[in-house]
């Protein structure tokens, strides 16, 4: 992949700069990207491009895989909902509304972000066991968290929560408020305005957001499989699949489940990407 | 904050500052709470005492030797990178973002089993590694490998927008009053991106001590050589030994309260000197 990207690297200015140092910076870091991510992910590839039609109609007609497949990208598209709605009320209420610790509210939002998955993983599990804090007070009520898909989505809304408010936060602070009191001159009501002038200028960040959340959700491992139960074809997670099949020494099942899994992200980064530069030609902006 | 037209109603205010309030309180701050109770639940002894255990401090040493390792190439890497790419000029530049970048959109597992497939018995290398007796799977330059790789874009993707918004105006002044490349990056540059490095040092750190998944593929779990401080409480909590778990746990948890409270110091006093921050 970089032996064929070398001559699209040539410098196009060589005789405007006089800094130095372009050759090893550029060498040392082309080096590396190859050493540990480029070669590597292509060694995946190769092993997956190895897998016969035979290999593939096993995988992809085997209930568990579908199954865990189905749990990892539905489970992470319900969580990237929840976290847009809850995610934009956040950056809505620390934007707009000050109130005292605000700032300190701000920082936390970023816990996820700075918290070890598995420790993540265990306090979700100890909250919401049927003997949990919180579990204490659902399972009177009949809903059960703990080691059920639903349990899944709660790791997955505490891991995406962030992507969201920090996308939507700095756009939501540059939204002009001269607009909003046209619009309410103009007799628009609160909500009016919300949905009409304030949602169509975040509503890009959003969705950049939720795409964020989703990815982040689909691969999460660590603060996922405490939680789970991982019980197969129910709550057991596509990247827990892979470990299975790895420590069983199903290396080939385990190589193309994870190619799937790329593809399967990759299509979907694709096609938010392609969604917003639609959205913003037409807008014109 | 605008005119009376753009205000919300108190009640209005009051309602979804709740509504928010509670669903961080729920999901962040409980979560946490719940790290420290349960750790201390059968008293300071027995959370000294799941401490002071050899394999636990063992698997403190070893998270220390791979972040110890891992940080220090990344942060060597960021700085190169992002010396060429925003000091220059080349067709690609967009690529090679994009490729550095790469690694945050691949789930921790399949980070892990990448290594795997290159290394490990059954891998490209595996054959010729065995033949000449080197342990990288299952051993502690795998563990290092698959740190380097899920923390790999930290230092870069802070100190690229950093270096490109700051320009080359300085640097070559620097240059052309005489002084060596070196010394301008050590006089010029380095100092003027120091707290975004420092800022993606943090972040690089935080996910480095932390990283669970990719680690926990590679590792071959091997108590007391290549358990890490994650990986020792997966064990932990496997066999039920809450208090040990969650003791190790709350290292980890204060790992993460301390690097997010550095971050938010910097973002306070030093925000002009930073990008536009994220995760």
């Amino acid at each position: 992949m970089t032996v064929a990207a070398l001559p699209l690297l040539r410098r196009t200015r060589v005789a405007a700069s006089v800094i130095p140092g372009f050759g090893p910076t550029l060498g040392f870091t082309l080096s590396y990207l190859s050493l540990i991510v480029l070669l590597p992910l292509a060694a995946l590839l190769l092993k997956a491009a190895g897998t016969t039609f035979a290999q593939w109609g096993t995988l992809l007609s085997d209930p568990r895989v579908l199954a865990s497949l189905r749990l990892s990208f539905g489970g992470a598209f319900v969580a990237a909902l929840i976290n847009a709605v809850f995610g934009l009320l956040v950056a809505w209420v620390l934007v707009r509304y000050p109130f005292p610790g605000r700032k300190l509210v701000d920082a936390i939002v970023d816990l996820p972000f700075a918290l070890p998955t598995a420790v993540a993983g265990i306090a979700l599990t100890a909250l919401y066991a049927p003997n949990g804090w919180l579990g204490k007070l659902l399972t009177p009520l009949g809903i059960k968290v703990a080691f059920t898909p639903l349990g899944v989505v709660v790791a997955m809304v505490f891991i995406g929560l962030p992507f969201v408010v920090r996308t939507v936060e700095p756009v939501l602070q540059d939204v002009d408020m001269e607009l909003e009191e046209a619009a309410a001159s103009l007799g628009a009501d609160r909500l009016q305005t919300f949905f009409l002038v304030i949602l169509p200028a975040i509503g890009p960040s959003l969705l950049t957001g939720f795409s964020l959340a989703l990815a982040r959700a689909v691969g999460e491992y660590g603060s996922v499989i405490f939680i789970a139960g991982n019980l197969p074809g129910v709550s057991e997670i596509a990247p827990l699949l892979i470990v299975t099949k790895l420590e069983q020494y199903d290396y080939v099942g385990a190589t193309a489940l994870a190619a799937v899994m790329l593809a399967i992200s990759f299509v979907l980064l694709l096609a938010v990407n392609l969604l917003q530069k639609w959205r913003r030609a037409r807008m014109g902006g | 904050m605008g005119g009376a037209a753009t205000r919300d109603p108190v009640i209005v205010r009051w309602l979804l500052t709740l509504l928010a309030l509670g669903f961080l309180g729920l999901f962040l701050v409980l979560p946490l709470a719940a790290v420290v109770v349960e750790a201390f639940a059968k008293g300071l002894d027995a959370y000294l005492r799941a401490l002071g255990n050899d394999v636990a401090l063992a698997s403190i040493r070893l998270t220390l030797i791979v972040a110890a390792i891992a940080v220090p190439l990344n942060i060597a890497f960021g700085l190169a990178a992002s010396w060429a790419i925003a000091k220059f000029d080349f067709r690609g530049k967009s690529l090679l973002v994009s490729l550095i970048e790469l690694p945050f959109s691949v789930s921790p597992v399949i980070s892990g089993l990448i290594y795997v497939l290159l290394f490990g018995l059954q891998g490209l290398l595996g054959p010729w590694l065995a033949d000449h007796d080197i342990r990288i799977i299952f051993a502690v330059p795998g563990i290092v490998l698959a740190t380097i790789f899920v923390t790999f874009p930290f230092v870069a993707r802070e100190l690229i927008p950093l270096m490109e918004e700051q320009g080359r105006d300085e640097e070559e002044a620097a240059l052309t009053l005489g002084a060596g490349g070196l010394r301008t990056f050590w006089l010029v540059t380095l100092p003027n991106v120091r707290w975004g490095l420092l800022y993606g040092v943090l972040l690089c750190n935080a996910r480095a001590m932390g990283e669970f998944g990719a680690v926990s593929v590679v590792s071959g779990h091997i108590r007391g050589l290549t358990n890490t401080m994650p990986l020792h409480v997966e064990i932990l909590y496997n066999e039920y030994d809450f208090v040990g778990a969650f003791a190790v746990a709350s290292l980890l948890a204060l790992l993460a309260v301390v690097t997010l409270a550095a971050k938010t110091a910097l973002e306070w006093w030093h925000r002009d000197e930073l990008v536009a921050t994220g995760h």
